[in-house]
């Protein structure tokens, strides 16, 4: 097997190098990829949608369609896991698996723990708040966020955790966060408007059409961060049980 | 051997990318135990991702967000395309990011599952035990 692998990693290899030629050079900037579609991005982002982050009118408003679907990808993925590993509640024998008794050996930890959580909370609101003046967005935001939930599993047990932050609460949570985004593109064409065309809310809030393109991609990195942070931390808690939902780690 | 150096040096985060990326299809391939070929996989996609943002560069621009974005007259004032670094594969690797995060769950998921009925993830041993 590992003769067989070599042969075809050193054929490809081979293959990928002589198309290498062929490819601009690093950093040239008349690049193919950097001369048809982005420039257009880049000079008509700010006059179109009013967001000076080109990443984020680019992921959210110009690229709104894919976006979506991605953030139904993950959506499934928890719920791929979900259904793989979780058992019901009634299991015959109980799994035998050893776990050390930590009661009061890690204070530190859960100590920093409990007051690092909260910053990180702030700064992920932050970042999906601002992601559209500083690098940031939904996706980033999402995921600090269940970071902080993960960090707090990890210090305490899982279950501490699942008391506060029920099992359903972060499914529903999932779902809810894709549906903002389907929804907000959804009144788009109850309004007249194409899906996903945020220049259609400017009737609702009573702004420029320019503007409610802004606060429309605003409400997507909404619901893409709940998605992201619900499925994150649904992704922890099944693995690290083994869909038990019990102590964890 | 002036061609072959300035084909290095000039073309390097190919180089790169490309070791990366042989490195995770040999392990994809060759390793016995399903974690190992799963951590090959991510290695996979990490080089995949650093060839698209390294496409996304460009000399001397920088990050693709525009100055002084909150003025007011920002909207009037004329854009230098080439002052900025391409967004378009930093979008597209965003969302690639979460959803390979994503993806690794699901496989992880799959091999515990795994585990639990045949209590090995060594292939040979999984493929011995279907064969009985």
């Amino acid at each position: 097997m590992k003769l067989i692998s070599l042969v075809i990693t050193i054929l490809l290899g081979a293959l990928l190098l002589s198309a290498t030629q062929d490819l601009p050079e690093w950093a040239s900037p008349d690049s193919p990829a950097s001369t048809h579609l982005s420039p257009y991005y880049i000079e008509n982002s700010m006059e179109q949608t009013s967001v000076p982050n080109f990443v984020t009118s680019v992921l959210a408003d110009y690229r709104g369609y894919d976006t979506m679907f991605e953030t139904t990808v993950i959506f499934c993925a928890g719920i791929t896991v979900l259904s793989i590993l979780r058992r019901s509640h009634r299991r015959k024998k109980k799994v035998i698996r050893p776990r050390p008794k930590r009661k009061d050996k890690d204070l530190i930890l859960r100590t920093a723990a409990r007051m690092i959580a909260p910053m990180m909370q702030l700064f992920a609101l932050y970042v999906v708040a601002h992601g559209h003046h500083s690098p940031g967005g939904g996706f980033q935001g999402g995921v600090i966020l269940g970071a902080s939930f993960v960090l707090l599993a990890v210090a305490y047990d899982l279950k501490t955790i699942l008391n506060r932050l029920r099992e359903r609460f972060i499914i529903i949570g999932g779902a809810v966060g894709v549906a903002i985004y389907v929804g907000i593109g959804a009144i788009c064409l109850l309004l007249g408007e194409n899906f996903l065309d945020y220049g259609a809310w400017s009737k609702i809030l009573g702004v420029t059409v320019i503007e409610a393109h802004s606060h429309g991609m605003l409400g997507v990195e909404i619901g893409v961060a709940i998605t992201v942070m619900c499925i994150m931390f649904s992704l922890y808690a099944d693995l690290s049980s083994g869909g038990e939902m019990d102590e964890g780690l | 051997m002036q061609d072959l150096l300035h084909f290095i040096i000039s073309k390097y985060n190919y180089w790169a990318y490309l070791i990366l990326l042989l490195l995770g299809l040999h392990a994809m391939i060759s390793k016995n135990n399903l974690v190992k070929k799963v951590i090959g996989m991510s290695i996979f996609q990490s080089a995949i991702i650093l060839f698209y943002v390294s496409i996304g560069l460009k000399q001397g621009a920088t990050i693709p967000i525009m100055e002084h974005g909150h003025a007011s007259e920002a909207a009037h004032q004329a854009i230098e395309v080439a002052a900025y670094a391409n967004p378009l594969p930093h979008v597209l690797m965003l969302t690639a990011i979460v959803v390979g995060v994503s993806t690794l769950g699901v496989a992880l998921a799959i091999i515990q599952k795994i585990y639990r009925v045949y209590e090995t993830i060594e292939e040979d041993e999984i493929l011995e035990q279907i064969k009985e």
